[in-house]
């Protein structure tokens, strides 16, 4: 159980971003978070670059923007520039490649949010959706049923069934993202450079 | 309406919002401007809810003139705005304060002067707030540094109005305004709220403005059958314009006794380790919460230093700023303006005390860092 995160979501105005900020905030309060979320306001709500910013905390909450960041989504190219320096060592940071090609150094997911919301929602409007499930997947900061009750409280009940569905393939493509990082990730570079299962000396028999 | 005891995801104009209707608000004459709107807007679709009246008026002028008419008709009024719309407002400010009619207006404050920067911060209306309208008069300012303090905040200014017939002020900032919190509302049984002063003399003696030891004149509503003039002219205590000396000397007193002579139910100031540290951070608003996070940021630098912060920011903290502060080495005062309470600070300390200011008027928030490197030049 992490005591405090600090978490950006950016892109471009419309793609959902203070919607997907407001469901953070709410599963942060679900699980007993104190929670601030803001978010940028004025000619970005409609089109141009956009961000919200969500800090979650065990103790109270003193000033309310985000300086180190442990999670960072960019859905787009100007943002991912913007932010990725303010990521922190360590820090998360997931890209949507379908608008960004020059990836930031750290930590970094990428997935075509949008080519995949259009081609199985016919929507590029659920991009922000799949991008909160492949989150929610990647990092450990609430219970998968937080997540899901969160989206109910925050998305109109007549969107509630598509979004839902566009979230849960999230999870499932964080999941298998997860799962390659995993496998590609060299022996060598692990810090505690363990010797391979298949040349570690057996005990002698007998 | 009003989700009491609840733990919930709300905006910091939200929390006004939810605070004027717990406070039984039924009247809100505005003009949608930002940062301010999102008050006007909740409280369009809700007051309807509950027989209440909503109306968007052709500027800001005719806003709290028509939140004056609709206080004296007996309903609790509102208004909010932002700078431009707050510079407007002046002139029915002082027709409220004169005419002692209660309403609250809240501030919602923006980068300026003029339009200057619509969607950004400042804290740049605070002496305004003071002394915006012209000619002596009383003020009333609170200023909330969280979500939860906002609904809070409300309520008392709605019911410091109605106590004390008057004007008041909620000088929020586009931050606060604009941030979600989780807020965790208080029981409706643990919330008190206050009445204005009901008139118990026969109808035909009653005297608008008569003088009470409180200061306060008991008020009627028109409608229920109490005849009373209202003028922006100095009147005497029917309300008719006058020009006697007794009488005018008599109107200007009160309106500076009642609240002068009540400043301890008035004055709140919260302070953080100001009694043992030589440095101490004089801030208010969103910038306390930035004063905050330095005051844990130098403790782990082991430097030690104090917070005070003016919650009721007119009338001033004098006697508080005066014993607190006054023996201090350093008082560092981060603003989002060029130096305004700065000077009020200044009047109250003593030559040897040295004041530093950390100031910031690009729109945004004055960051901890900012106010840490200001302490450790001094410490």
């Amino acid at each position: 159980m992490i005591r405090y995160a600090e978490m950006r979501l950016s892109g471009s105005g419309g793609q959902g971003l203070g919607l997907a900020g407001r469901i953070i905030a709410e599963a942060a309060i679900t699980e007993d978070y104190n929670v601030c979320q803001t978010q940028s306001y004025g000619p970005e709500a409609r089109g141009g670059s956009s961000r919200t910013d969500i800090i979650i905390s065990r103790d109270e909450i003193l000033f309310p923007n985000c300086r180190e960041l442990d999670l960072l989504l960019a859905m787009n190219q100007e943002s991912c520039s913007m932010y990725s320096s303010s990521v922190k060592d360590g820090g998360l940071i997931v890209v949507d490649s379908t608008f960004v090609d020059q990836l930031p150094a750290g930590n970094v997911y990428a997935l075509a949010l949008t080519t995949e919301a259009v081609s199985r929602f016919g929507n590029a409007l659920m991009a922000n959706m799949l991008a909160l499930g492949m989150v929610s997947s990647l990092v450990s900061f609430f219970k998968p049923e937080t997540w899901r009750k969160a989206v109910g409280v925050m998305v109109p009940a007549r969107f509630y069934d598509v979004n839902l569905k566009a979230f849960d393939l999230g999870v499932e493509m964080g999941g298998e993202l997860v799962k390659d990082h995993a496998v590609r990730k060299p022996v060598a570079f692990d810090r505690k450079q363990p010797v391979p299962e298949c040349l570690r000396r057996r005990p002698k028999q007998g | 309406m009003i989700p009491w005891g609840e733990t919930r995801l709300v905006q910091g104009n939200e929390a006004i919002a939810l605070g004027a209707l717990a406070s039984e608000v039924r009247f809100f004459g505005g003009y949608p401007i930002t940062p301010s709107t999102e008050v006007a807007e909740i409280l369009a679709r809700k007051l309807p809810e509950v027989d209440g009246v909503f109306i968007q008026m052709e500027d800001e002028i005719a806003s709290i003139s028509s939140v004056m008419g609709a206080s004296l008709a007996g309903a609790r009024a509102m208004t909010a705005t932002s700078g431009p719309g707050f510079s407007l407002m002046q002139e029915g400010l002082g027709y409220g304060c004169l005419a002692e009619i209660p309403f609250v207006l809240v501030n919602v404050m923006r980068a300026g002067p003029s339009t200057g920067l619509p969607t950004q911060v400042s804290q740049g209306d605070v002496m305004q707030a003071r002394w915006g309208t012209h000619g002596d008069h009383p003020v009333i300012a609170l200023c909330p540094s969280s979500v939860r303090e906002c609904f809070d905040m409300t309520i008392r200014a709605f019911n410091l109005s109605e106590e004390f017939r008057t004007p008041v002020l909620l000088l929020s900032d586009e931050v606060i305004g604009h941030m979600r919190e989780r807020v965790t509302f208080p029981r409706r049984e643990d919330v008190r709220i206050l009445d204005r002063p009901i008139p118990q003399t026969p109808k035909e003696w009653y005297e608008h403005y008569h003088p009470t030891p409180s200061n306060v004149s008991p008020m009627a509503s028109y409608g229920s059958g109490y005849r009373f003039h209202v003028t922006g002219l100095t009147h005497d205590r029917q309300g008719f314009p006058t020009r006697r000396i007794d009488e005018v000397v008599e109107k200007m007193a009160r309106l500076k006794n009642k609240i002068v002579r009540r400043l301890d139910e008035l004055i709140e100031v919260k302070t953080h380790n100001v009694e043992k540290s030589r440095v101490v951070i004089f801030a208010y608003g969103s910038v306390y919460r930035s004063a905050l996070a330095a005051q844990v940021m130098l403790e782990k630098k082991h430097k030690k230093v104090g917070v005070f912060r003016p919650v009721t920011l007119w009338p001033f903290p004098d006697r508080e700023v005066k014993e607190l502060l006054d023996e201090k080495d350093v008082i560092i005062v981060p603003e989002l303006n060029q130096g305004q309470l700065i000077h009020e600070v200044e009047r109250l300390t003593s030559d040897c005390v040295r004041i530093l200011p950390v100031q910031r008027v690009d729109g945004y928030a004055i960051t901890p860092e900012q106010i840490v490197q200001a302490a450790l030049e001094v410490m």
